[in-house]
């Protein structure tokens, strides 16, 4: 029986969590000061709407009523106050909002209008040699290159490699774990080929294709190298 | 209208200063006014390969810091009294020359100069990048050898873009001078070809310098081999890069083995 009684207990689970509030820091005189709120929400009406605001009153000495009195004001606004902060405890009611201490400044960037998105192009086209050194690392698609890649040269694609020349350096394709990622090129004397993780270093590659087209794939778990005709 | 001409290879040894005192010269007997600037600071050789290292006194540091001022540091050739040499530190090291300090050099050097030849040191490293940075033209000396084209390769992508030129988006026009081609060598197929290299590179071709003792004698007698033999092999292809450079169309001689019986005797009387 008392097993049963405990297991009907609910646990009182308590998380944290943080969030963005708006500060209002009101200066003296405070009529001035809701002037200024006034001019903003005339700019861009629903600037505050649904934003949570808290009051700082740190700058300005107000008593009970007056706290009181500009909370109305805010409130006619349509400014919702979620706390107060810089004021001691003693000077505000029951009824008013709570008292918060400890926050922290942080940015708030502007929400800027919502640009029409234009939707990318999923291949970066290049159409000059790749040099000895150089990178060039396109995660979201296809890498076209009209020129050679050069020994020491590094090419990183999520998606396909396309070479209209000699690679002599390394190719890395559908490193997102494309699989179906294709390395292809005019004349492959490669240092190293790449598909999803597998990979094969000049070594590897047969010699009979060596400075001949050629293409990369993944066939189950292993690279296959075939002439391209 | 002044060029700015950078001499550089990524790899050392392969003839970066040998070919700026070369061209150099060759661009001053055609009768341009033409300044080389050694930007190889802590290990100047430019001053030797020009005969003119018991006449330095400031250098291009001092010009950079504002120590010294541009005439004082300036030498002129006692052969070519249009060939100048702006001098390098070798007291000092590569960090000591600033992009400004740098960049207000050479805009001075241009209004007194037709052709401003920056002899780069090795490697990738600040100082072959300031001896780049501000060029219009670059010559990229290069061997026969893969390791050299492939540092080539590299020194190419970063006049691509390290340079002054091509960050506002323009180009720095390239040219492949190929030293150091030992033609015995290359008919038994011990160098990559000339086709080879070019392929690799992408890049125009100015000239082939025949490996030659003619070079490193100039050398050490401090003059320009354009100036010490002026028949020789080298001094005729430098002598010939140097119209091409100047935008004249003079046919590519591909250095061939000397098979003269005259050849052959006196080879073996050097040897």
């Amino acid at each position: 029986m008392e097993a049963a009684a405990k297991s009907q207990r609910q646990m009182v689970r308590l998380r944290g969590r943080s969030y963005v509030a708006f500060v209002f820091a009101p200066t003296v005189p405070i009529l001035d000061w809701l002037q200024e709120i006034d001019a903003t929400i005339a700019r861009s009406p629903g600037f505050f709407a649904g934003r949570p605001v808290v009051v700082d009153l740190s700058s300005v000495d107000l008593s009970q009523s007056g706290i009181s009195h500009l909370l109305t004001s805010l409130q006619d606004r349509n400014i919702r106050v979620l706390g107060i902060e810089g004021v001691e405890a003693a000077r505000l009611t029951p009824s008013m909002p709570p008292l918060l201490s400890g926050g922290r400044s942080c940015v708030i960037e502007p929400s800027a209008p919502k640009k029409v998105e234009t939707k990318k192009p999923t291949s970066l086209l290049l159409e000059s040699p790749v040099r000895s050194g150089q990178t060039v690392i396109f995660p979201e698609g296809d890498i076209t290159i009209l020129g050679s890649v050069g020994s020491g040269a590094e090419i990183v694609a999520g998606g396909s490699i396309h070479v209209y020349g000699a690679l002599r350096g390394r190719a890395m394709a559908g490193v997102n774990g494309y699989t179906s990622a294709r390395i292809y090129c005019q004349k492959i004397e490669a240092e190293l080929l790449a598909i999803d993780g597998f990979y094969q270093t000049a070594d590897d590659i047969d010699e009979a294709l060596r400075g001949r087209p050629a293409q990369a794939f993944l066939q189950g778990n292993a690279m296959r190298i075939t002439e391209l005709n | 209208m002044a060029k700015v001409l950078v001499v550089t290879s990524g790899k050392g040894g392969v003839g970066k200063t040998t070919t700026t005192a070369a061209l150099g010269a060759a661009l001053a007997q055609r009768g341009d006014k033409v300044v080389v600037v050694d930007f190889d600071v802590g290990l100047r050789n430019l001053d030797l390969v020009m005969g003119a290292e018991r006449r330095v006194v400031f250098d291009l540091i001092n010009v950079v810091q504002g120590v010294a001022k541009l005439p004082q540091a300036l030498i002129r050739d006692k052969r070519l009294e249009n060939l100048w040499l702006l001098p390098a530190s070798q007291t000092r090291d590569k960090d000591a020359l600033t992009e400004e300090g740098v960049g207000k050099v050479i805009d001075e050097l241009r209004t007194r100069f037709d052709w401003v030849i920056c002899d780069s040191p090795a490697g990738i490293e600040r100082g072959a990048a300031m001896a780049m940075r501000f060029a219009d033209e670059a010559v990229i000396v290069t061997n026969p050898e893969v390791s050299s084209v492939r540092d080539s390769d590299r020194i190419i992508g970063m006049l691509d873009s390290k340079t002054v030129r091509a960050e506002k988006g323009e180009r720095v026009e390239k040219h492949i001078l190929i030293t150091r081609y030992d033609p015995s060598r290359a008919a038994r197929g011990e160098m990559l070809t000339i086709d080879d290299i070019l392929e690799i590179l992408a890049t125009p071709l100015l000239g082939i310098i025949p490996e030659s003792q003619d070079v490193l004698k100039a050398s050490n007698v401090g003059t320009p081999v354009t100036l010490s033999n002026v028949d020789g092999a080298p001094a005729r292809a430098y002598i010939d890069a140097a119209r091409r450079l100047c935008g004249d169309t003079v046919k590519m001689q591909v250095p061939t083995e000397r098979k003269g019986f005259m050849d052959r005797l006196l080879r073996r009387r050097a040897a």
